[in-house]
């Protein structure tokens, strides 16, 4: 990063303006869970945009990615993300369980007979 | 500076482009993903498959008032602790000093309000661990994340008291400690960004 009095200066100015974004965003989410969106589903959908934008707040300005050059870094986000992704839709494989009676006709052999040989 | 002194501690290497603690940390926090993201991701299994029976808002027991306090005092220690390094990067080693005491202080001030207002009032209250899969996967996940606070806190402290003896042989090198510190610690910040609402909240 580029390290001069006059760059980190710069830098404390966005760093005061995210506090107060995060503080107000702290309190619209929790103003937010007490009003009912229609289900619980969009109540939990709205939660989690506003966290995810607060997380970018912190990413971007906190930890500096907004001023990263190297590629490194990049990289490794990238090759994490992409595992994030996958590890979240751990869960979503549960769709996918199948009755026993589709799976035996997929492989088209005969469902084994309760108390049959 | 000695042989045996570590390489690319201010000057980036080649080869990433930056110094490499900064790799490092990021590395390890890549692995933090993965750890906490393995627990939010049986959350979602464990809740998506527990349907009506999940409990929210009252039946959780959880007081709204005290989360987004400490979550208050996470975002501010995260400010301070980024002022301790902007600080160190001006040339003001008292001033970072200063942020860095303040950071330990407010991280003090959350576990302090976790123990003692939340999981003492829920264990004496018979909310255990095995009461239900709500306060397993409530006391796994924020005891894992109060479990790198006091990481931070040893870090900070660290680098609050005997670690701040680098400042003197390598401003720079202490600077950039502080700058891996910090990811570290508004790592933990954002893992409780997503805590509060996905527990407290929804």
């Amino acid at each position: 990063m580029a390290g001069g009095h006059a760059d980190v200066q710069k830098h404390v100015k966005a760093y005061l303006g995210v506090f107060v974004a995060l503080a107000v965003l702290t309190v619209v989410t929790v103003l937010a869970s007490k009003i009912h969106f229609g289900s619980k589903a969009a109540n939990i959908t709205i939660a989690l945009l506003i966290a995810t934008f607060k997380a970018s707040l912190v990413a971007a300005i906190f930890m500096h990615l907004r001023w990263e050059r190297g590629a490194s870094i990049w990289w490794t986000l990238l090759i994490c993300a992409a595992f994030f992704a996958v590890l979240m839709s751990v869960p979503s494989l549960t769709v996918f369980e199948l009755p026993k009676q589709a799976i035996f006709q997929m492989w088209d052999v005969a469902p084994p007979v309760p108390g049959g040989h | 500076m000695s042989s045996a002194a570590l390489p690319y501690t201010v000057e980036p290497h080649p080869l990433t482009g930056v110094y490499s603690g900064k790799l490092g940390t990021w590395l390890f926090l890549a692995s933090e993903v993965m750890l906490f993201g393995a627990l939010f991701s049986s959350y979602v299994l464990l809740r998506v498959g527990a349907g009506d029976a999940w409990p929210s808002g009252e039946a959780t027991h959880l007081s709204v008032p005290i989360g987004t306090f400490n979550t208050l005092v996470l975002i501010v220690s995260s400010v301070t602790m980024v002022m301790a390094w902007a600080s160190l990067k001006m040339g003001n080693l008292a001033k970072g000093r200063m942020f860095l005491a303040l950071t330990i202080a407010l991280a003090l001030v959350f576990i302090v309000v976790k123990l003692l207002l939340e999981y003492i009032p829920k264990f004496r209250g018979h909310h255990l661990p095995s009461t239900n899969t709500f306060y397993a996967l409530y006391f796994t996940m924020t005891g894992l994340h109060a479990l790198h606070i006091i990481g931070g806190i040893v870090v900070i402290g660290y680098f609050l008291f005997p670690g701040a003896a680098l400042w003197r042989t390598d401003p720079e090198y202490y600077t950039n400690r502080i700058e891996c510190t910090g990811l570290y610690w508004h790592f933990v910040d954002l893992v409780w960004i997503f805590l509060f609402p996905v527990l407290y909240l929804t």
